[in-house]
């Protein structure tokens, strides 16, 4: 087992297992809401929208974590509500406004970058470094998943009815706007938070393939939310231990990690797994005849003849 | 049964008053000062060919749709938008099938309303939850994912549902519409039972032969009301060709055109 512990000898290792852990578990708690609202694609614009912010903050504020925070919650506030307006304003849905904004937000961040003199280190928000975790960064972690996840808990109800059926929810007097505006700055906070760590690029992955997962193995959505949790903690980990030992990029690891789950999960699942779907289905033709009256059944099994 | 039955005093009658309510999409009125009064306890048919305006006043009852004009009171309080004693029944095709709940999750939904945030679930919601099961003949199906059902366990679900969220007014999309001939039987029962829990149904509906075995009282409509009451009073020859044999409305021909409105020959029920 000593494979398994001489990586938390380092003080510095176990700060970025902690950090890991609770990214993934946000983000993978979090992910049921996205996977059910079918929000992937704004989460992704989301999470794309934030290199300029970053961008913007570091030039503005230099590697200060607080500047660059604010700097990514104005980005993706601008695209997120870009989109709204621009959806509203013309003809075009709102998959194309957000599509649109936040490329045009993402080209914004890389031309800004180029700009930059320290680029390597505005390079890990692209793909994500956790060995640049800072103390700070690692405060603003636990801020984050301490405020999203008991606030989600605790509207877990609400939440489920507007997921479930936002119209009807609505006629019924959940306040499903602000339900959406809150789960909306959720994702962004949780974003914000797993950036560092995780990257621009690779943030969906880690978002959406634990919910993915869970989605294809149960029915219940407690199971989702915490269920996705668990994977994404777990997820984390053990990406982070691979990047570890193979000195690879830890976010990509992490979703390297998630993706072979989602595909056990894909292949495998008992109820909704390929397999299940390829192989025959068990015929339940005894148990049918056995419904008919003695004397009818000789009819009822003479029949196929 | 108390646990599923009304909050409110159960031996007044409870009255839905719905006055001059005029509904409209792209500003061509579907459904013009609209008045009638239905009470709880009574079992009302919604008719009136297609593009009458049916779906539109049960979603303006549900409050899902914006009112131009118009007053709802119930129970003598005015109904200005969101209400739990009024359950809508979705038509099959905006639920979401695949949602990750079984058939007792979604009555549990219902529950839910009452509870509001913070409050937990307790025992005795656990059993209104059982009841609202057995009363819509779900025991056997509590735990399967609610897609694996067939269209008359799905809609004894969310039948279940309205029960278990102590709704008054349960308002129905369509719902006979696919059923064969033993489910609608017990669709018709089901119903009945609800009405002498003191429920008040309305229910749109095109089958115009099967009135009478399955509603006390009707609503005719095209545009307008054209009669509403008890079946002797409404359900007549006299109404129901007015109702049938009336072109719907879709607004003066240039407008009409520029908004595709093709309704005005859409009557295909002509049982009369």
């Amino acid at each position: 087992m000593d494979w398994l512990t001489e990586p938390f000898q380092h003080e510095f290792m176990r700060r970025v297992f902690v950090g890991g852990a609770l990214i993934g578990f946000t983000n993978g708690f979090l992910g049921a809401f996205v996977v059910l609202r079918r929000l992937a694609l704004m989460a992704d614009s989301l999470s794309h929208s934030l290199l300029p912010g970053l961008a913007v903050g570091f030039i503005l504020f230099g590697l200060a974590p607080m500047g660059m925070f604010f700097g990514a919650l104005v980005a993706a506030l601008i695209v997120a509500i870009g989109a709204q307006l621009l959806a509203r304003s013309s003809r075009l849905k709102e998959d194309t406004a957000l599509g649109l904004l936040y490329t045009v937000a993402f080209s914004v961040g890389v031309v800004l970058i180029s700009f930059v003199k320290v680029r390597v280190s505005l390079m890990h928000y692209t793909f994500g470094n956790i060995l640049g975790l800072s103390d700070t960064d690692l405060w603003l972690i636990w801020g984050i998943a301490l405020v999203v996840i008991p606030l989600l808990t605790a509207l877990q109800r609400p939440l489920l009815l507007t997921l479930f059926d936002p119209t009807v929810a609505m006629s019924q007097g959940v306040r499903v706007n602000f339900l959406n505006l809150l789960l909306m700055a959720a994702l962004v906070l949780t974003m914000i938070a797993s950036v560092q760590a995780i990257g621009v690029i690779m943030l969906l992955g880690l978002l959406i393939a634990p919910a993915a997962t869970v989605y294809l193995l149960s029915d219940s959505y407690a199971a989702m939310l915490w269920g996705g949790g668990g994977i994404g903690m777990f997820g984390s980990c053990a990406g982070l231990l691979l990047s570890y030992y193979f000195g690879l990029p830890s976010g990509a690891c992490i979703v390297l990690v998630l993706g072979f789950i989602f595909s056990l999960a894909y292949l495998f699942s008992p109820r909704y797994g390929l397999i299940r779907r390829l192989r025959p289905a068990r015929h339940f033709h005894e148990e049918s005849l056995a419904r008919w009256p003695e004397g009818a059944q000789d009819r009822g099994a003479a029949k196929p003849q | 049964m108390n646990r599923l039955a009304p909050s409110l005093d159960p031996l007044a009658a409870h009255q839905l008053s719905v006055s001059d309510l005029t509904v409209s999409y792209h500003r061509i009125p579907a459904l013009h000062h609209i008045a009638f009064e239905v009470q709880c306890g009574q079992c009302v048919a919604l008719l009136g060919p297609n593009g009458a305006g049916k779906s539109t006043l049960l979603k303006a009852l549900a409050g899902l749709l914006p009112r131009e004009t118009g007053r709802i009171t119930f129970h003598h309080e005015e109904i200005a938008g969101a209400t739990k004693d009024f359950a809508y029944l979705p038509q099959r095709e905006q639920v979401d099938w695949d949602f990750p709940t079984t058939v007792r999750g979604l009555v549990e939904m219902g529950r839910y309303l009452r509870l509001g945030w913070w409050r937990s679930f307790r025992k005795e919601d656990a059993q209104a939850v059982d009841e609202a099961i057995e009363a819509m003949q779900l025991r056997p199906l509590e735990d399967r994912q609610i897609s694996a059902l067939s269209g008359g366990q799905q809609q004894r679900a969310f039948l279940a549902r309205a029960l278990a969220q102590q709704a008054h007014v349960f308002l129905l999309d369509e719902p006979f519409t696919g059923l064969d001939r033993p489910t609608q039987e017990n669709l018709k029962t089901l119903l009945r039972q609800l009405r002498d829990l003191g429920k008040l149904i309305i229910a749109s509906h095109h089958d115009l032969p099967s009135v009478p075995e399955i509603f006390d009282h009707a609503i005719l409509l095209n545009g307008e009301l054209i009669a509403a009451g008890p079946l002797a009073e409404s359900f007549t020859e006299h109404h129901i060709q007015t109702a049938f044999q009336t072109p719907t409305f879709a607004g003066p021909p240039h407008h009409a055109q520029a908004h595709g409105h093709h309704h005005a020959h859409e009557g295909e029920h002509h049982h009369h």
